[in-house]
């Protein structure tokens, strides 16, 4: 058990750092998703086939073709990017970020006691899903939902053009 | 065997469930693998099964090839490929040979790859389509005993499997190098995107009302006939059919089918991603597509036609098999029937049809499913009532939406055709 965790892991992460070494955005996009096959792979090794199947669906189906439009409606040439930062203050506020993501996740991560149990795994139904989703965790779902739909709007605000924007190019 | 009198098979209908006939691919199974020890037993149990799938879906594959190249040729008033012998004995018979002919032909055409194209993905592509697209045929249940693989999210596992596919598709156009393919491969994208949508909200139904993703558990809950005459199977409620029917649309866009053959038109629109692809890549791409249809058809056989289930108690004596085996052929026979009968859709009809028409009617039979399972308890004269209401939540928005649509557009006025 402990070697195909060590497997999959290996594979997940191997994956991401290639894509994040490769200059070939496509290439590094379908890593990505190969990386993603990792992580679904990890849950089914944990024994949620549910969550695993529906990672594929969303991710793999979904998300990956949400990346692929963006990249390829982006770049304008097929050519290799250049690797530089733009500026000395977004490379900064760059490095910022990251170091601030990782802090948070890595003080969750070793701050969580993680206590081994021995008994054995429940077996979950789709009802048991269905009604913890809709009953106990009614709230977080529906906020979640909430902020994709404001994440939608913000997409096409962002995307459509002004009319009047339009018409002073031209003239 | 004794062939009991027919009349008293309904009146005990599980005896037949454990029928020779019917435990007749396991018997054969325990045959092989009888004689190896314990754990390799059911490792050789595994690739017994895989292998039977692929022979026996492969061989299905041809000749859905053939008989639909034939029918179409006989709707066309043509005879369709008759002339292909067998080898050595020089037979016709009306061209069942064809399809190994054309097996071989792809086989030693030559591969040719644009020099420009990315090598490995060009190769990847359709190796990564085929694979998925038979890693769906794992949960499908064939028989009352024959599951490959039982997942207690065994729907699921179906629609990700397939899910996978539109990766490939993108994979063929852009390594192609072509911008032709690049286009069409974005456009068969739009295209799956919009019916996956459908697809997936057609089945959510079965799940609400089955109350299970397993694929076993909701063909059990189909068993059973109502007054010994009609099966309850979910196509004959009002919210089952209306998902039967988005469900089938769906899958006929999700496998690139007429009349949403847009990505391989390839006539118009040069074969769309596949103008880069020749030889065995070529074939393997349609053995994809076809394998597709083949296991959307049986999906669609297990969520909505009642699976392996006899539609009589009194033909209960033939095998669970052979009733999935003539209700996967009579669908693969309406695509055919379908690809013949109806034109090509535009690409704006295309969509507009998935988004404003199929994904709202999908939405609403949920809720019409919700309605359905919540009024389980309904009895007598109210069982009328909930059979009209979940009726009319399906054909009036159908009515209402479909005139929305179709305003301004339909029907069509042929100014200079003589009518």
């Amino acid at each position: 058990m402990i070697a195909a965790l060590v497997i999959i892991a290996v594979i997940t992460l191997a994956t991401a750092a290639v894509a994040l070494a490769l200059r070939n955005l496509i290439h590094s996009v379908l890593l990505l998703v190969a990386s993603w096959f990792g992580i679904a792979a990890f849950y089914l090794w944990a024994g949620a086939e549910f969550v695993a199947f529906a990672q594929v669906l969303v991710y793999v189906g979904a998300v990956s073709m949400v990346v692929l439009f963006a990249v390829l409606l982006t770049r304008r040439s097929r050519v290799e990017t250049v690797v530089s930062p733009d500026s000395l203050s977004r490379a900064v506020s760059a490095v910022i970020t990251g170091v601030a993501v990782f802090g948070v996740l890595a003080t969750a991560i070793f701050g969580t006691r993680l206590t081994p149990s021995t008994a054995a795994a429940p077996t979950v139904t789709v009802r048991d899903i269905g009604t913890q989703l809709m009953g106990t965790h009614a709230a977080a779902l529906l906020i979640i939902g909430l902020l994709l739909t404001v994440a939608l709007l913000g997409a096409v605000v962002l995307a459509a053009q002004d009319p009047d924007e339009t018409n002073k190019d031209a003239s | 065997m004794s062939l009991a009198p027919l009349l008293s098979v309904a009146a005990s209908a599980s005896e037949w469930s454990d029928s020779f006939l019917e435990r007749l691919p396991l018997v054969a199974r325990d045959l092989v693998t009888s004689w190896l020890p314990e754990p390799w037993r059911w490792l050789v149990n595994s690739l017994l099964a895989i292998a039977v799938i692929l022979s026996v879906f492969g061989l299905l594959f041809a000749y859905v090839t053939l008989a639909e190249r034939k029918i179409l040729g006989r709707i066309q008033n043509r005879p369709g490929p008759n002339r292909t012998p067998i080898p050595f004995i020089n037979l016709r018979f009306f061209g069942l040979a064809q399809p190994f002919a054309d097996g071989v032909k792809a086989l030693t055409k030559e591969d040719v790859v644009p020099r420009g194209a990315d090598h490995l993905l060009h190769f990847l592509a359709p190796v990564v389509l085929l694979a998925f697209s038979i890693l769906t045929f794992a949960v499908i249940p064939y028989g009352r005993h024959l599951v490959p693989v039982e997942l207690n999210a065994g729907v699921l596992y179906f629609f990700a499997a397939g899910a996978a596919t539109e990766l490939a598709v993108f994979m063929a156009g852009w390594a192609s190098r072509n911008k032709y393919s690049l286009l069409a491969a974005m456009r068969a994208l739009a295209q799956l995107i919009s019916y996956e949508l459908p697809l997936l909200l057609a089945w959510v139904p079965v799940v609400l009302v089955a109350g299970a993703l397993s694929t076993t558990e909701i063909v059990a809950a189909q068993a059973g006939w109502k007054f010994n005459l009609i099966p309850h199977w979910h196509v004959f409620t009002p919210w089952g059919a209306a998902g039967f029917v988005i469900f089938m649309i769906a899958a006929l866009a999700e496998s690139n089918r007429s009349p949403f053959d847009l990505p391989e038109a390839e006539s118009e629109l040069i074969a769309g991603h596949l103008t880069e692809y020749s030889g065995f890549k070529y074939a393997l791409f349609f053995m994809a597509e076809y394998f597709g249809m083949i296991a959307l058809s049986g999906m669609a056989i297990t969520l909505f036609l009642g699976g392996w289930h006899s539609p009589s108690p009194y033909l209960e004596f033939i095998p669970s098999y052979v009733w999935f085996g003539g209700k996967l052929v009579v669908l693969l026979l309406g695509f055919i029937w379908i690809r013949a009968t109806f034109p090509r859709l535009r690409m704006d009809q295309l969509t507009r049809f998935a988004w404003k028409f199929l994904v709202p009617l999908a939405l609403i039979n949920l809720a019409n499913a919700a309605f359905w399972s919540l009024s389980f308890h309904w009895s007598g004269p109210l069982q009328i009532l909930r059979w009209l209401i979940s009726t009319l939540v399906v054909v009036g928005p159908f009515v209402l939406m479909g005139r929305k649509l179709s305003a301004g557009v339909a029907p069509r006025v042929y100014r200079y055709a003589a009518t």
